[in-house]
């Protein structure tokens, strides 16, 4: 596989969000179980995350094959959020701070 | 009668074609479903999962806050099968909630039996007492399918 590699950019971060960056975000993750069809996994994480069909796919068949992907981070309320609407539409998802 | 039960039709909605034994099936499965809603069933853990894995207050507090509005959800979508089995045509909103509902009785009854990612292949043995479950987890799978394919190609 190959790469482009970039020259170093200084990026400046706005001023404020220091304490933010300190925080670790917390991860959304989707396990694998036995029940869900893949067709139906891609679906969810596309109507719910507006994931493109490939991306959802890909993130899918990790679940499938790995056992579990993570599919949003953020902060707390966020995370959470997405975890009950994955619990709405019956996926197997739980969240902790990364 | 097609055998393909579910199929977007041009002006946007969904047309369904079923005989009349599914479409009893249908109407007559919300009806039991709702009542083994209300119980403490464990075969229902996939329907109502952990949202924490290692912090039980997290939990409960999630249970607290989120377990009647998941409740709702399901019953609406159950309720909404029982009124429209016997359409020929879904609007989106409606084939939403039957994909729903499918996946609230195949979680339910997955558990129940207990299967796994292979039985999807496993020939049904006449003499286990599981068969007829399993017989029905399977046709719900493949309805299930077919509304999938129906929703999915009228995302963007």
């Amino acid at each position: 596989m190959s790469q482009t590699i970039e020259a170093p950019v200084e990026v400046r971060l706005p001023e404020g969000d220091e304490e933010y960056r300190h925080e670790p975000p917390w991860i959304v993750i989707v396990w694998n179980d036995p029940i869900n069809l893949m067709s139906y996994v891609t679906f969810v994480l596309r109507k719910l995350f507006g994931f493109s069909k490939e991306e959802a796919t890909k993130l899918m068949l990790q679940v499938h094959n790995e056992g579990k992907a993570v599919v949003s981070s953020g902060e707390k309320e966020k995370a959470e959020f997405d975890v009950a609407r994955l619990h709405a539409h019956g996926l197997w998802a739980t969240l902790r701070q990364d | 009668m097609p055998t393909r039960r579910i199929q977007r039709d041009r002006k946007g909605g969904y047309r369904l074609r079923l005989p009349a034994d599914e479409r009893e099936l249908l109407r007559s499965l919300p009806a039991q479903f709702r009542e083994v809603l209300q119980t403490d069933d464990p075969s229902l853990r996939r329907l109502f999962p952990p949202a924490y894995l290692d912090d039980d207050d997290a939990d409960d507090e999630y249970r607290r806050l989120m377990r009647e509005e998941l409740l709702e959800g399901k019953l609406t979508a159950l309720r909404i099968v029982e009124e429209t089995a016997g359409s020929d045509h879904l609007t989106g909103e409606q084939l939403e909630a039957w994909l729903g509902a499918l996946e609230s009785l195949r979680l339910y009854l997955g558990t129940q039996l207990d299967v796994n990612e292979e039985m999807h292949e496993t020939l049904l043995d006449p003499d286990d007492p599981g068969t007829p479950a399993l017989a029905l987890y399977g046709y719900l799978s493949w309805l299930q399918e077919q509304a999938v394919e129906a929703l999915s190609s009228s995302l963007p």
